[in-house]
């Protein structure tokens, strides 16, 4: 991105500190947590009340702009500076020069889906793009920035509840029969449970067991007292990981993994569809072996031969069903190419850099269904501040660290500070708390001591923890978990928190509650 | 398209020792060399880092130029007549390299470097016996012009203690030839840093932080770019580092597997140095579309969690 900028790029920034990406951008607006909807609409309808949107591509490669236009018209550049605190200039400066860009970009992470209408704050985005036609071209497009090696992989490979592998619904019959031929068996239509609804699923009795492989849940759930108390009350939990995790902590049985990145083969795919080869460097320790060799052997016990497959034939055997992303690459050319990415339906496919290209097309037939406007109103996070929870509490990552630390707590970085509650120094004024000082955080589901750290990053109510150092500061103790119907996911971004000074019976009150969530 | 197929460009012919050439327009002379398989030395080139022409190992003579030519960073032209080999070439390639290895401790350059020497005549034994050491510090803090003229008794060298002043990796800047690599990368060719910069004047020129401060009180993100483009060992991680001092150090068991980083979505490739089961350094191939060689932190130092292993395991 700084290369794009020495370049002759343009950067706007969009997010509540004023982070390192901040500093170097053209513009920052530092909205307020969780109005990201406002402030899309907002540049929305300040695009085209000037005109400014591209009226030839949405007639030809659009539908529901009159929808669209109707919902974004209440959401003047003065109601956004009021519900999103960021400057009306710079809400227009921004919808100015993102529609009048040759190419731009919209991409994101995680202070756009870990809200309670994730998916309305993508589609907020989506809108924008289909409004100036920065999308299918090159140098265009919306793009979510993937924090994980490999969460677009594990999506694409039908771990999602909705989804077989390739991308096809479960509900399509047609679908699903090729795939029951495929493999022999029955598959249920109906979606499975995603990962809230199985704590929900857990709370009501229905969900006994559960099988939890490479993940931390018991520190990485918001509203952690809460996941631990439900992980805690099951008939049986099995837990297979390269760490002895919290979760493995409260494990009936705990089977231990390769870390497979660098101790066995495989794929991962990029957050642009790449797919690449993972390939084996080390011997994994003891008595820990590969995922996939784990869950054959227990296929096996539990009556199905499915024998020990390399990586390679697993590999195949997915592309003998995903038909249309990942039939073209063979472990060869992934090997030859330094990955591909999907759409890759052939192995005399280039694969594909761009998607929705054929929005574009002159051709009718080929330009194929329109782009849907997805209309979208703001609503406030759930978790209201009130005068009992006067401050917003976020959460991000920091440089050298990732997510519960399991992986980062393993080794020694020089960045790393004690783990701290960042807040502004007039908000740490205004309440007699000195730098350094340790304080009591407390949210509607939890408090944790932590030391506050004096931080110019963040403004007057606004508060910023990360969630890497439990052993420091349990930080999911305070997170919302309400989730987003649409998506799943939990509202991690917005927490209203009080700061009080660390007296003694509520330093013995935090200790209780920490014990509790054990 | 997968494959980035760039601009059209014109083919350029010239002639190589004799050879004539045919390389596409913006190519440098150090391509055709290399088109040619002309083994042409550099030490400041690398294929993902602008040419600064610092190390002036790679010059070759280009008829009707009045000096000796950087080859990696020169663009070919039409009708270009070089010469690689001449006897003006052989001895400034032999003078770059001579005075080098009296004032750079030059034996973790590798093998290229080694041959590179012997196939030239490298002789640095002819200035002198090395000056002693500088005490620590203490080159970081000369000052332009304060210099004594030196009796010509020993080489002067730019030996110093190496400078460990973090969990990650050392700078060993008796090793130093200053060929601005590093300073690249944490600046505009990669990470954007700034972190350090070239200080001083002449011999006592070196690679600094601000105000000489230790890399914990810099703006060093630990991104590691700067070892990855070290070419003679002058930048490296603390393990390697460790394992050199208690020659435990093993190339010979080494293996390298290119796999991807398991952290962020953006799949970096990270190449895993492995001796005796334990991987020792990161690299990431310079040659590979999604970041060219350079890493972050987490990529070139995070791996360390897949090797704490319980006592006695």
């Amino acid at each position: 991105m700084l290369a794009g900028i020495r370049h002759g790029a343009k950067l706007y920034t969009v997010d509540p500190r004023r982070t390192s990406s901040a500093q170097w951008a053209d513009g920052w607006l530092g909205l307020d947590v969780g109005t990201d909807v406002a402030l899309a609409n907002a540049v929305g309808r300040e695009i085209i009340t000037t005109g400014l949107h591209n009226r030839a591509f949405i007639d030809r490669a659009t539908t529901g702009f009159a929808d669209y236009a109707a919902t974004v018209e209440p959401y003047t550049l003065e109601w956004a500076e009021r519900i999103t605190q960021v400057p009306a200039g710079m809400i227009r400066e921004l919808a100015h020069r993102y529609a009048t860009a040759d190419r731009a970009q919209l991409c994101w992470t995680l202070g756009i889906t870990e809200h309670h209408n994730a998916a309305d704050c993508v589609f907020a985005l989506i809108n924008l793009a289909l409004l100036t036609g920065h999308v299918g071209r090159y140098g265009s497009g919306v793009c979510p920035l993937r924090g994980q090696n490999n969460v677009q992989g594990g999506g694409d490979m039908g771990a999602i509840p909705a989804k077989l592998p390739g991308g096809y619904d479960l509900e399509d019959d047609t679908e699903r029969a090729r795939f029951e031929t495929a493999w022999g068996a029955r598959i249920p239509p109906k979606p499975g449970r995603h990962l809230s609804q199985m704590f929900e699923a857990m709370e009501t009795g229905q969900m006994r067991t559960l099988y939890c492989i490479g993940e931390n849940p018991a520190e990485s759930e918001a509203d952690a007292a809460h996941a631990r108390a439900m992980l805690s009350g099951l008939d049986h939990l099995v837990v297979q990981d390269i760490f002895r995790t919290a979760t493995a902590e409260l494990a009936d049985v705990v089977l231990p993994a390769a870390a497979d990145w660098c101790e066995y083969d495989g794929t991962v795919t990029s957050s642009e569809r790449r797919v690449q080869r993972l390939r084996k460097a080390l011997d994994p320790p003891g008595q820990a072996r590969p995922d996939t060799h784990i869950i054959c052997d227990l296929a096996t016990r539990l009556g199905h031969a499915w024998g020990r497959p390399s990586a390679e034939q697993v590999w195949d055997e997915l592309r003998s069903v995903s038909l249309k992303w990942h039939a073209g690459m063979s472990y060869q050319r992934l090997d030859e190419l330094g990955g591909l990415q999907w759409p890759c339906p052939a192995e005399d496919h280039p694969g594909s850099t761009l998607l929705h290209e054929r929005l574009w097309d002159t051709d009718p037939v080929r330009r194929g269904t329109p782009a849907p406007f997805t209309p979208v109103e703001h609503v406030p996070p759930v978790d209201e501040l009130t005068e009992q929870f006067p401050i917003r509490l976020t959460t991000g990552r920091v440089l050298d660290s990732y997510n519960s630390g399991v992986q980062t707590g393993g080794y020694a970085s020089p960045l790393r500070r004690r783990e701290a509650l960042c807040i502004d120094a007039r908000d740490g004024a205004r309440l007699g708390i000195a730098d350094g000082e340790r304080v009591l955080i407390t949210s509607r589901r939890g408090s944790v001591e932590a030391p506050v750290r004096y931080d110019p990053t963040v403004r007057p109510g606004l508060a910023f923890i990360t969630p890497h150092f439990t052993e420091q500061v349990d930080t999911n103790l305070l997170t919302n978990d309400a989730w987003d119907p649409k998506s799943g996911t939990a509202e991690f971004k917005a927490t209203a928190i009080r700061i009080d000074k660390v007296r003694a019976e509520q330093a013995s009150r935090a200790g209780r509650l920490a014990v509790a969530g054990e | 398209m997968t494959v980035d197929l760039g601009t059209i460009r014109r083919l350029v012919e010239l002639t190589v020792d004799g050879e004539q050439v045919r390389v596409p327009e913006g190519s440098t002379i150090l391509d055709a060399c290399r088109a040619q398989d002309i083994e042409t030395p550099t030490l400041c080139y690398a294929p993902n880092l602008t040419p600064v022409n610092a190390c002036r190992v790679c010059v070759v003579e280009l008829e009707g130029a009045r000096t000796l030519v950087p080859s990696c960073a020169r663009p070919v032209e039409d009708g270009m007549v070089v010469h690689t080999d001449s006897e003006r070439v052989r001895h400034s390639r032999k003078m770059v390299l001579e005075l080098l290895d009296s004032s750079v401790d030059l034996s973790q350059s590798g093998e290229d470097v080694d041959r590179w020497k012997d196939q030239y005549g490298v002789d640095a034994g002819r200035y002198g016996p090395p000056a002693a050491p500088a005490a620590a510090g203490e080159r970081d803090a000369r000052h332009a012009g304060h210099h004594e003229i030196p009796d010509g008794s020993t080489a002067a060298t730019v030996a110093q203690p190496v400078k460990e002043d973090n969990d990650l990796y050392v700078r060993d800047y008796g090793r130093c030839i200053m060929c601005y690599k590093c300073v690249e990368a944490c600046g505009t060719d990669a990470q954007n840093t700034f972190a350090i910069a070239v200080a001083g004047r002449g011999f006592d020129t070196r690679i600094t932080t601000e105000f000489a401060v230790e890399l914990p009180d810099s703006a060093c993100v630990y991104c590691g770019n700067c070892i990855g483009v070290c070419p003679t060992g002058a930048l490296k991680s603390v393990s390697e580092h460790e394992l050199r001092e208690a020659g435990q150090w093993d190339p010979d068991d080494e293996t390298v597997t290119t796999t991807i980083c398991s952290f962020c979505g953006v799949g970096c490739n990270l190449e895993l140095h492995v001796q005796h089961n334990q991987i020792v350094n990161v690299t990431s191939p310079t040659d590979h579309s999604v970041t060219h060689g350079h890493l972050c932190i987490k990529g070139r130092f995070g791996f360390q969690h897949v090797q704490n292993l319980p006592e006695g395991s």
